[in-house]
């Protein structure tokens, strides 16, 4: 198995310098993940307050939020792994903590399951499908954008 | 004041979501990530019985919006199948979309279900 790149954009144990850094930085990565969780929370809650659900509408607030962390963590990814030798730092500050706390499963699965009644049930498979796809789609546009990017000002 | 409920929790279910994968990983060496799924899961459940529970406010934003928003994360699962499918692991990549999405919406009917039952 190679060594590489991480799958799991948290923490891989696969990749040896992540399986390291919680006994090499102590407090300091979980300190920085609980910040950067808070934080990336905050900017969720602040965005839904800002953009109501009404009662049986679409969950147009969470919807964004996913969609931009998902697009979100495929540029950082893609600068911590392959282009930057950034400060050990970064990835559980920006990735696991702030990205992480931004975007949310739980609210996902139970916004969709407030519109499982029958007015709405296809409101619900919309959202459900609709945030699948979009993330899924973000993800590696946001991963390819910045390699391209990268690759295009290396050669220039 | 809600705002400071919200980092909070946050600030537990982030680290509490590193710390789980961490465990998992340790003792389960698969390509699939069952450490995210596990969190996902997780958080799908509490949230559903929070809200099945009607918690008053400061409650669920402490508990909910705060500690499960971020135990939970959509970013990693999505990078994850990304990954996975550039590795070519179609099946992994694919059963994890269909298994996070109904298991997850699955755990917050039930807990919902339950926890409004046993509420109500």
């Amino acid at each position: 198995m190679d060594v590489g790149e991480p799958i799991d954009p948290d923490i891989d144990l696969r990749v040896p310098v992540q399986r390291r850094e919680l006994a090499a930085h102590h407090g300091r990565v979980l300190a920085a993940i609980a910040l950067g969780g808070g934080l990336g929370a905050l900017a969720r809650y602040g965005l839904a307050q800002l953009w109501p659900t009404r009662p049986g509408g679409f969950p147009w607030a969470t919807f964004v939020t996913n969609v931009a962390g998902c697009l979100l963590i495929g540029v950082l990814m893609v600068l911590v792994t392959e282009v930057w030798a950034v400060h050990p730092l970064v990835r559980p500050l920006l990735g696991v903590g702030f990205l992480g706390g931004f975007t949310t499963f739980s609210t996902y699965a139970v916004e969709t399951r407030g519109l499982l009644t029958p007015g709405t049930v296809g409101l619900a498979f919309g959202y459900v499908a609709g945030t699948l796809v979009a993330a899924l789609l973000a993800t590696p546009a946001g991963a390819h954008a910045t390699r391209a990017l990268v690759r295009g000002r290396a050669t220039t | 004041m809600t705002a400071v409920l919200v980092f909070l929790g946050a600030a537990v279910g982030a680290p509490l979501r590193y710390l789980t994968d961490r465990l998992v990983q340790s003792r389960h060496d698969s390509l699939f990530p069952w450490g995210t799924l596990t969190v996902n899961l997780a958080g799908c459940l509490v949230l559903g019985a929070l809200t099945g529970a009607a918690v008053s406010d400061p409650v669920l934003a402490v508990a909910g919006t705060g500690f499960c928003g971020a135990l939970t994360t959509y970013s990693t699962f999505s990078y994850e199948t990304f990954r996975l499918a550039e590795r070519r692991s179609y099946f992994y990549a694919a059963t994890n979309v269909v298994v996070s999405v109904v298991a997850g919406l699955g755990a917050a009917l039930l807990a919902y279900t339950v926890a409004a039952g046993l509420v109500g």
